[in-house]
């Protein structure tokens, strides 16, 4: 279990800037000058943050986050 | 502001947003049409669709290509008597569709991005630390007149750089425009023409020409589209929509708030006991009490799952019912401060995303702290004598509350 790391995105396709990833977990989302969501770095995601990244795309409105398990 | 048309009887092909049991109490007509008739149609307003679901609210929220944003006030003028001026429309970019639309938007979004209001947070605080203050002393008060009602109109008036003390011209205009929607259309489009608020911004704006501030009034003055200052039309459509979209709304949220933490003492106890609820809490008055229906027009003839819905026909996009779909959340008419899973549409889906949830978010946060540091122990004096506004935007008009202890 602890090779598991995730891989999340953002489609900006579908984010309209609702800005409750940002709110919700800073450590993995940041937003541009329009308000726009993007993933800080590659997107690749500690599994200590899990639980808050599966909660931010629990909220997310407009379905644009996508979190993929990678194995090592 | 309501009953002046005749009462509804029938709710599955003949509602009305204006009829006073819609305004005191919404929510189990929609549960019944979600779960009964799901697409309702009404002759009223010269044809009316009200689909009510949270997937077929999303559906025409997503779907430009047959609804049109260019008016969203569902009221008794036809289209073309406003005489909209392609394809600005009256309030851009609310009223705007694509391609336009996303070039007005573009413009405006920095100055509602999630640090940049951020920063306006202090200025609110003092606002309703000052707003408090002077309630101080009463054990009895409306807290919509004292209190609610003078928050976002500070906060827009302030971001725009006009008086303070201009604030009643913008409450006066916003009643007209979003509640008295059930006035024949003849008497709607002379209200619009009287021309107060235009000569008012008109004012407003040579000043700023004359003086430039930081505000966002010299904001739209500075602003430019490809290379060009914006149409003085814009400039006015979009302080309009500042307004409208900016006051009566959060106005609402923060009532609707304060009505559920009056009447519901053990959410009110949780609240003022434990800090980490207020992010989770927050998110779910904007879903239990979403203000806001947004409005559409169909742009031609088409079939919609089964239903022939006609060209300039209205349609009304009920946010809140979307929100208290039990298919999405889980024991939707319930106020679950700790909701985890929580992705409500208060503030619209698609690209029409409400352009200061920002601001709104911020001013509803701070609203409530305020009043929870200052009035932790409150109720409400006479719950039969709360009022709700009719039309598009529901919140509390008179909320009277006594303090305790």
């Amino acid at each position: 279990m602890t090779a598991v790391k995730l891989k999340v995105t953002v489609d900006p396709d579908r984010c309209q800037g609702h800005n409750r990833c940002f709110a919700i977990a800073p450590e993995v989302f940041d937003v541009d000058d329009l308000g726009n969501a993007f993933v800080i770095g590659d997107g690749t995601v500690d599994n200590v943050l899990e639980a808050k990244v599966r909660n931010a795309a629990a909220n997310c409105p407009e379905y644009a986050i996508t979190i993929t398990e990678l194995r090592a | 502001m309501t009953g002046r048309q005749p009462p509804v009887t029938d709710w599955k092909s003949d509602f009305d947003h204006t009829d006073p049991t819609w305004v005191s109490d919404p929510y189990p007509i929609w549960a019944d049409l979600r779960a009964h008739c799901p697409v309702a149609h009404s002759g009223r307003y010269g044809g009316t669709w009200l689909p009510t679901t949270h997937e077929l609210v999303s559906e025409v929220a997503y779907d430009t290509e047959h609804f049109t944003s260019r008016a969203v006030v569902v009221d008794n003028l036809r289209p073309t008597e406003l005489d909209l001026p392609a394809p600005i429309g009256l309030a851009p970019p609310i009223t705007s569709d694509p391609p336009f639309h996303a070039v007005a938007r573009r413009m405006l979004l920095p100055a509602f991005a999630p640090r940049k209001i951020a920063s306006l947070e202090p200025m609110v605080r003092k606002l309703c630390g000052e707003l408090l203050d002077a309630t101080s002393g009463r054990s009895e008060f409306d807290a919509a007149v004292d209190y609610t009602q003078h928050i976002p109109v500070g906060v827009i008036v302030g971001m725009l750089g006009f008086p303070l003390e201009d604030a009643d011209i913008f409450r006066r205009f916003i009643t007209q425009v979003l509640e008295k929607v059930d006035l024949p259309g003849e008497e709607r489009l002379d209200m619009f023409m009287q021309g107060e608020i235009e000569a008012y911004l008109n004012d407003q704006i040579e000043s700023h020409r004359a003086h430039p501030r930081d505000d966002l009034t010299s904001f739209l003055l500075e602003a430019e589209i490809d290379g060009n200052k914006l149409a003085i039309e814009h400039v006015r459509g979009t302080m309009i929509l500042l307004m409208v979209a900016g006051i009566d709304t959060t106005w609402s949220a923060i009532g609707a708030s304060l009505w559920h933490l009056g009447s519901h003492p053990e959410d009110r106890r949780k609240l003022a006991s434990d800090i980490s609820l207020w992010p989770t809490a927050i998110e779910e008055f904007l879903r239990a009490y979403a203000p806001v229906t947004m409005g559409r027009l169909v742009i031609d003839d088409f079939d919609f799952h089964g239903h022939r819905m006609l060209k300039d026909d209205w349609v009304l996009l009920p946010f809140p019912s979307a929100n208290r779909d039990e298919t999405v959340f889980p024991d939707a008419g319930r106020v679950l401060l700790d909701r985890q899973e929580n992705r409500h549409a208060a503030f619209g889906l698609g690209i029409h995303r409400c352009l200061g949830s920002n601001l709104a978010r911020m001013e509803l946060t701070v609203a409530l702290k305020e009043w929870m540091a200052r009035y932790p122990e409150f109720e409400l004096s006479d719950p039969d004598a709360v009022t709700w506004s009719g039309g598009q935007v529901r919140g509390p008009r008179s909320l009277p509350v006594r303090i305790l202890a």
